[in-house]
């Protein structure tokens, strides 16, 4: 039980990550890597808050905006420097290590003694567990009320006909260089502030926690598409949530059988692996793939 | 209404591959023409269309729409002149949002994008009412993901999309190339009916020889970037498909090559 409890809240935690996960890959139809630096940013901005003594939702809150600068950057060198949406990534990635140092100030902040959102639950009585249950629920609901609303607004519709199509909506007037910035920085920024919320559970932000962020990102939203559906926006969002859910149930029960917690990125990966054998899955990505290959702007579909 | 002058188009400028698609093409539609455009295949009619868009940029020349010069205005800008029908039929919608929302979509053409709803309840009730006015039964549809469309279905669609708020100018590249025989029929027919209801200014591209004989009030046919041949009115009407024929052969000094051209 106790096993199972620890899962849920990990998975409601890392929820609102797949979600973001689940904006560039799926809506914008490009393989996002800036996640993976996104993740510890988030994490790095709110322990470095928090120890200089700032109130704990306003470091969750900086951690957005710092998720949000971050996918500005991805954005505008996929679009505006025609750099490949893979590249972009990758290149934000990594520059992002030495920005996450320099906030940090050194590779790892421990926060165990101060106030964070999820000691604030604990010391009403809560036990750490369904802190992070009832913490991660609220910022899961909250923020999939909010991108249901988003996605079906003028706004949102351009968005998502820019990741299915990027003629037809340029024909409909719609400029797809601020569609994609706007999606990537909406899932960065639901990134980092999925992990900062991580960091508040784990009492501690590391320089590489965000490693293999975009695999436990994608097995979520395929396991998750695969076992509850995606008909609609909505459908999708939940999906993707309760998509995280299963994901630590799996690890939780693979660890269970004796594997350590060294294992656990080795896991992940065999499990994106079995994941992508649904034929669905595999065909998408390897066309997400060939999209994020190409150069930013280019019309050819 | 539309004016290309000098238009020129080459592609991988510098290279051993550089391609001189479009030579200098002077090109003036007035309002209300609905003018076909027909040449052999790499004729140049698919990237006149685009310089028109502006899905590509020209390499010289100008291009304007309505008085205004859109030389250097990106595609999306263009949009808000421009209603567009794809040879491709995946290619007029976004195949994983539904009917509504696309439609909804082609309805705020040329206009900002805001944080109001996508769509309407009053639009719905008008939308339902123009779909069942294509009688193909997409009427009961609005919720299905154009993806579980037929390539006639979404023609009609896009072509509906196209024909929203009056646009200055209907561009249709081979819309019905991709379609079988009886649908492409019916998708003309529409066509047809569409550019007339809303006396549109249509440029359209075909193959078909009949159809671009039947259709409109003035032809143009393209060959090796250049047009060669230009006709309007009762001139066009007299006209048949041997006759087209023999004026490709003077006019190029080649003969039809093109087997899809002469088969349709």
């Amino acid at each position: 039980m106790n096993v199972i409890l620890g899962a849920l809240a990990q998975g409601l935690l890392w929820a609102v990550m797949a979600i973001g996960v689940y904006i560039t890959y799926r809506i914008l139809d490009i393989a996002d890597l800036t996640a993976e630096g996104c993740f510890t940013l988030g994490a790095g901005i709110t322990c470095k808050l928090i120890t200089s003594g700032f109130d704990p939702f306003i470091s969750t809150f900086a951690a957005l905006l710092g998720g949000l600068a971050a996918g500005l950057v991805t954005g505008l060198l996929h679009t505006k420097l025609k750099i490949p949406a893979l590249l972009a990534g990758i290149l934000t990635m990594t520059g992002l290590w030495s920005v996450n140092l320099r906030i940090m100030g050194r590779s790892n902040i421990a926060i165990l003694r101060e106030t964070s959102i999820i000691s604030m639950l604990v010391e009403s009585g809560l036990t750490k567990n369904m802190a992070a249950i009832i913490s991660g629920t609220v910022l899961t609901v909250v923020v999939i009320a909010f991108l249901w609303w988003f996605f079906n607004t003028e706004l949102g519709y351009s968005l998502r006909a820019t990741g299915n199509n990027l003629n037809m909506i340029r024909a409909q007037g719609v400029n797809t260089d601020t569609s994609i910035i706007l999606g990537v920085m909406l899932g960065n920024g639901l990134i980092a502030l999925s992990s900062s919320l991580v960091s508040q559970f784990n009492g501690f932000a590391d320089i590489s926690m965000g490693m293999g962020t975009i695999v436990i990102g994608l097995a979520s939203v395929i396991i998750g598409e695969v076992v509850f559906g995606r008909r609609s926006i909505l459908n999708s969002l939940i999906a993707v949530a309760l998509g995280s859910v299963l994901y630590r149930i799996i690890i939780a029960l693979v660890l269970k059988l004796g594997m350590n917690s060294n294992d656990m990125k080795l896991i992940s990966s065999i499990l994106l692996v079995i994941a992508l054998c649904f034929p669905a899955a595999r065909e998408q990505v390897s066309r997400v793939l060939k999209n994020s290959l190409r150069k930013g702007g280019s019309t050819n579909a | 209404m539309l004016k290309l002058t000098n238009v020129h188009q080459k592609f991988e400028i510098g290279t051993v591959n550089e391609k001189h698609v479009l030579c200098g093409i002077d090109l003036h539609i007035n309002e209300g023409d609905f003018v076909t455009v027909i040449g052999g295949n790499g004729a140049g009619k698919s990237t006149m269309l685009n310089a028109v868009t502006g899905t590509n940029m020209i390499t010289e020349g100008t291009i304007t729409i309505d008085g205004s010069d859109v030389t250097k205005e990106p595609e999306f800008k263009r949009a808000k002149y421009i209603g567009r029908v794809f040879q491709d039929p995946r290619m007029g919608t976004a195949s994983d949002m539904s009917i509504e929302e696309n439609l909804a979509i082609a309805y705020r053409r040329g206009k900002p994008r805001t944080l109001k709803w996508g769509i309407t309840h009053k639009e719905r009730e008008e939308y339902k009412e123009l779909l069942a006015e294509l009688d193909l039964g997409l009427d009961t549809r609005l919720k299905d993901k154009t993806r579980f469309l037929s390539g006639g279905q979404r023609q009609a669609l896009t072509l509906l999309m196209a024909s929203f708020h009056h646009p200055k100018l209907l561009l249709l590249d081979e819309h019905t190339a991709a379609l079988d025989p009886k649908t492409a029929a019916k998708v003309m027919e529409l066509t047809v009916k569409l550019v007339e209801e809303n006396k549109l200014t249509a440029m359209m591209v075909t193959h078909n020889m009949r159809d671009a004989l039947r259709i409109g009030n003035r032809l143009i046919m393209l060959h090796k970037g250049s047009i060669i041949l230009d006709i309007s009115g009762d001139e066009k009407k007299k006209l048949n498909v041997p006759d087209l024929l023999d004026m490709f052969e003077k006019a190029s000094g080649e003969e039809m090559d093109n087997d899809r051209m002469l088969l349709s």
